[in-house]
């Protein structure tokens, strides 16, 4: 029951899939695709601290923090966007968004 | 051995089963509330791994920050979230392909892939012995002076976004009556009081 780096790397991969999943299933709400997005972040982060912790090399640490980061700025921003958007047009309907289209 | 086995186990399933839920709940506020769990079950991973630095920053900015964010813009914004719903089961072969493909592929990457043996001799930071430095200290030390740069980075990555998330939903609405300072500082006597004579026995 040793616990390796390929169990850890395997949970990342489910989750990581889960993400894309979310954002297959839910196409039609943004919430729920930036929470997929979120969950691929976390997927991310949990590799990266993997391999650090196995390969015994901290940088995967300070990059793992550095996603944090990106990825809290970008749920800041993209929820604002979304209430900016609710705002303006009372729905966030994904087909809905596609005044900037060509 | 066994402990820490049972308890990678244990966080892992919850792991993947809030994962489950949060795509598919049908209620968003539900989402949240799993992708909170998710985000202890992670953070409980980490510290598995030994990374407790990491793990309570996952408690401390994805559930203390990005998720409240989330709960909140869910339960503010006033979404039809049924009519949201209509459609995702006809997604649901396109996306079982997919994932199955990128499962397929990342297992791929995974069965494939070994450790160069001489990996320990170009790590770019080795990690500290656990008992003489702590994974805290070992990280402050290695973010403050070789990654000092990468740090100020991402403190200006944050800043922007905090600017760009009140730019855009800073809002002014007309007919709202504000106190503007620089006109009553500006105000002077001679421009409002006028001295008029009255003479006895008339008005104004």
């Amino acid at each position: 029951m040793e616990i390796g780096l390929g169990h850890y790397l395997t949970v990342s991969a489910i989750i990581f899939t889960l993400g894309v999943l979310g954002i297959f299933l839910n196409r039609k709400n943004v919430i729920i695709i930036l929470m997929s997005i979120e969950m691929m972040l976390l997927a991310v982060n949990l590799n990266l601290v993997a391999f650090s912790t196995f390969l015994h090399d901290l940088v995967g640490q300070i990059f793992a923090m550095i996603i944090l980061t990106v990825a809290a700025a970008e749920a800041a921003i993209g929820l604002a966007i979304l209430v900016v958007y609710f705002r303006n047009r009372g729905s966030i309907r994904v087909e809905d968004i596609n005044m900037m289209k060509g | 051995m066994i402990l820490q086995g049972i308890a990678f186990y244990v966080f892992a399933a919850l792991l993947v089963a809030s994962g489950v839920m949060v795509i598919s709940a049908r209620n968003p506020v539900h989402s949240v509330l799993f992708l909170i769990l998710a985000f202890f079950q992670a953070a409980g991973l980490c510290v598995l791994m030994g990374a407790e630095f990491i793990a309570m920053i996952l408690v401390i900015v994805y559930v203390g920050a990005v998720a409240v964010l989330f709960l909140f813009v869910v339960m503010m914004l006033d979404i039809n979230f049924r009519e949201l719903r209509k459609g995702a089961m006809e997604a649901l072969p396109l996306g079982a392909l997919v994932g199955l493909i990128l499962l397929a592929e990342l297992a791929a990457v995974l069965g494939g892939w070994i450790v160069a043996p001489n990996v320990a001799a170009i790590a770019g930071a080795p990690t500290p012995a656990l008992d003489q430095v702590t994974n805290t200290h070992a990280l402050g030390r290695l973010m403050y002076t070789q990654y000092v740069y990468l740090f100020q980075a991402s403190g200006i990555v944050l800043l922007i976004a905090m600017i760009g998330a009140i730019v855009l939903t800073l809002r002014h609405r007309p007919g709202v009556r504000k106190q503007n300072i620089g006109v009553q500082i500006a105000r002077r006597r001679e421009d409002v009081v006028a001295i008029r004579k009255v003479s006895t026995g008339e008005g104004v």
